[in-house]
């Protein structure tokens, strides 16, 4: 098997490492929308909920621990929409050339990619997590040691398969772009429905239901279903919604982001087949 | 007898409706360097990026180190290095990292690639600056590292598009150096230049192109000799008399007219000639104020070949050449 992609993979990690404030940024960014955003909301949301007495029997947790998992999934999503942005960088300062000119198989450019981008994710995840929980996250709460170790793989397959499926649609994207700021404005219309069409930060049943079919489909829910089952459990109530999950329901969420992720490597696959980089 | 390494016939690409290359066919023999030279925008990174794969074939056919570009671009790829007209290094990957990117990207053996590095490292003199962020490297560095990179994989044929773009003479001298040295030990040399002097010194054949057309191609030494044997440059009181009064001369082969004064290509010896022409042109009542004899140069091929100086039109000037060389 051809190992192509791993230097592509390795290079990427060098840029990642070596670039103190790209790397201290992507750390501490999303630590601080749990310190500031996280906080401030989960002070206000329960003053307002107050008045909403919890449904007796199943487990009730804070809005901090609710959108605790929103916020991973806001990151993966943030960091994988710009992953593909060192491709367009590349290409610019016809770094790209050097790759594109070689033997390399594109679709190994593709993964290459892909697979640092998720990587950071990764990281991002773990250090959202262990920040959240510092803070004040009811995170795995009752959990035993395996399946807390259980329940953070299944996590991490989320996000994975979450943030491929968006690195695939960056490099189609970067690849297809000639300016940083057409691919950035590109970029700002895809994060913002996505985003707030979510159940990331408050639960879906208030939409107006046209809305609410938008967020069934959007990436995103299921991403972020997908952590709560794992991070929280298979039913809780918070902010005086009861989410409770099946396994079924679980898979199902799991099949769209592997359908997505899928279609967007096809996509990225077609672009990267034209592309003429010179 | 050379074989070809290198066969381009029919050659035509266009962007839209601007026809870059014209139909153009050449060869270049294995073992040699050959040049393409003309002013910016002739046409010649077109032609390269054609040879490299980078654009896909429109029109003609190509084929390099036996492949064809168009049926068998992988196989093309594998057998050339290229060193592009701008600096592609990544500022902040280390000289080991860039050559070490590069023998991974062609699946070179670990072992191969370590050993090739150490080899290249050495051959280019960047021993020393092995784990320097490219950042650093000054300009004549970051081309013979980019020389380097180009021969991680001994490739057959060495694409060298503006080698010496921006470097001071001195550096270029010792990139001629280097690029000579990498000849001899048999990489066939494909280089573009729109420095008259490095089609000069450095190469084998040349090949003249201007608006996407071959309009003369031979070894530099030959180019000179059609102009003829010498160039007398002169100012005079009446230039147009003089011209008519010497193309009546035997020896005078042509005249190329100048601003303030014109060209005679003589036959001959010139300095046996100028004699009888300064005794000419006084007997004619025409007064000499400035004379010049020299050896024909490729400016004076080019000019002679395409009927206009290469500074004219396009041909940027070093100093505005490196917008594009930093990142970030």
């Amino acid at each position: 098997m051809r190992m192509g992609f791993l230097t592509i993979y390795w290079r990427d990690m060098i840029r990642f490492v070596r670039f103190r404030t790209l790397l201290i940024s992507s750390l501490v960014q999303p630590a601080l929308w749990m310190a500031f955003f996280g906080i401030a909301m989960s002070a206000n949301f329960t003053r307002l909920t107050t008045d909403v007495p919890p449904i007796p029997g199943i487990p009730n947790v804070g809005y901090l621990t609710f959108m605790a998992a929103g916020v991973i999934a806001m990151t993966t999503l943030f960091t994988s929409l710009f992953g593909g942005m060192t491709l367009l960088f590349d290409k610019n300062w016809g770094l790209l050339r050097e790759v594109m000119a070689s033997p390399l198989p594109r679709d190994h450019i593709i993964f290459g990619i892909a697979l640092s981008g998720m990587t950071k994710s990764f990281i991002q995840a773990i250090i959202i997590m262990v920040f959240g929980i510092f803070i004040g996250a009811e995170f795995f709460m009752g959990f035993s040691p395996l399946n807390v170790i259980f329940s953070i793989l299944g996590i991490l397959l989320f996000v994975g398969i979450f943030s491929l499926g968006f690195l695939f649609l960056s490099a189609a994207i970067a690849i297809s772009f000639e300016s940083p700021e057409g691919m950035q404005g590109i970029m700002t219309l895809l994060t913002m429905p996505i985003f707030f069409a979510s159940n990331a930060l408050y639960p879906v049943n208030a939409f107006p239901p046209a809305l609410q079919v938008v967020s069934m489909g959007n990436p995103l829910t299921h991403l972020v279903n997908g952590i709560r089952y794992f991070a929280i459990g298979d039913d809780f109530q918070a902010i005086g919604v009861v989410y409770s999950t099946t396994v079924t329901e679980l898979l199902v969420s799991l099949s769209v982001l592997i359908v997505f992720a899928l279609a967007m490597f096809g996509l990225a696959w077609w672009r990267f087949q034209k592309a003429v980089v010179t | 007898m050379a074989e070809p390494i290198i066969v381009v016939s029919n050659l035509a690409h266009r962007y839209g409706d601007f026809e870059a290359v014209k139909g153009i066919s050449f060869s270049v023999d294995r073992g040699e360097i050959f040049s393409f030279l003309g002013p910016n925008g002739a046409g010649k990174s077109t032609a390269i990026n054609i040879l490299t794969t980078l654009l896909h074939i429109q029109q003609g056919s190509a084929s390099v180190a036996g492949f064809d570009v168009a049926t068998e671009p992988a196989k093309v790829r594998e057998s050339i290095g290229i060193v592009f007209q701008d600096v592609t290094l990544d500022r902040d990957m280390t000289c080991w990292e860039i050559l070490e990117f590069h023998g991974s990207l062609y699946r070179m053996p670990h072992k191969e690639r370590r050993a090739r590095i150490e080899e290249l490292l050495e051959l280019v003199e960047l021993e020393g600056k092995r784990n320097t962020l490219t950042k650093h490297l000054s300009g004549g560095m970051k081309r013979r590292l980019e020389i380097a990179r180009g021969l991680m994989t001994r490739p057959k044929v060495l694409f060298l598009d503006e080698p010496t773009i921006g470097l001071d003479p001195q550096t270029r001298r010792r990139m001629w150096d280097y690029i000579k040295s990498v000849n001899e030990e048999g990489t066939t040399i494909f280089l573009t230049t729109h420095y008259m002097d490095e089609a000069d010194q450095l190469s084998n054949r040349v090949s003249i192109i201007d608006h996407g057309q071959i309009i003369a191609t031979g070894a530099a030494w030959d180019l000179k000799n059609m102009l003829g044997e010498d160039l007398i440059y002169l100012e005079t009181s009446d230039n147009d008399a003089a011209g008519k009064l010497l193309q009546k001369m035997p020896e005078v082969t042509g005249i190329q007219e100048r601003p303030h004064g014109f060209y005679a290509q003589v036959n001959q010896d010139g300095t046996h000639i100028l004699p009888k022409i300064m005794d000419d042109l006084r007997i004619a009542g025409i007064r000499i104020q400035t004379v010049n004899l020299k050896k024909p140069s490729m400016d004076d091929v080019f000019v002679h070949f395409t009927g206009r100086d290469m500074r004219d039109d396009g041909a940027e000037h070093p100093s505005s050449m490196h917008a594009k060389t930093g990142r970030r």
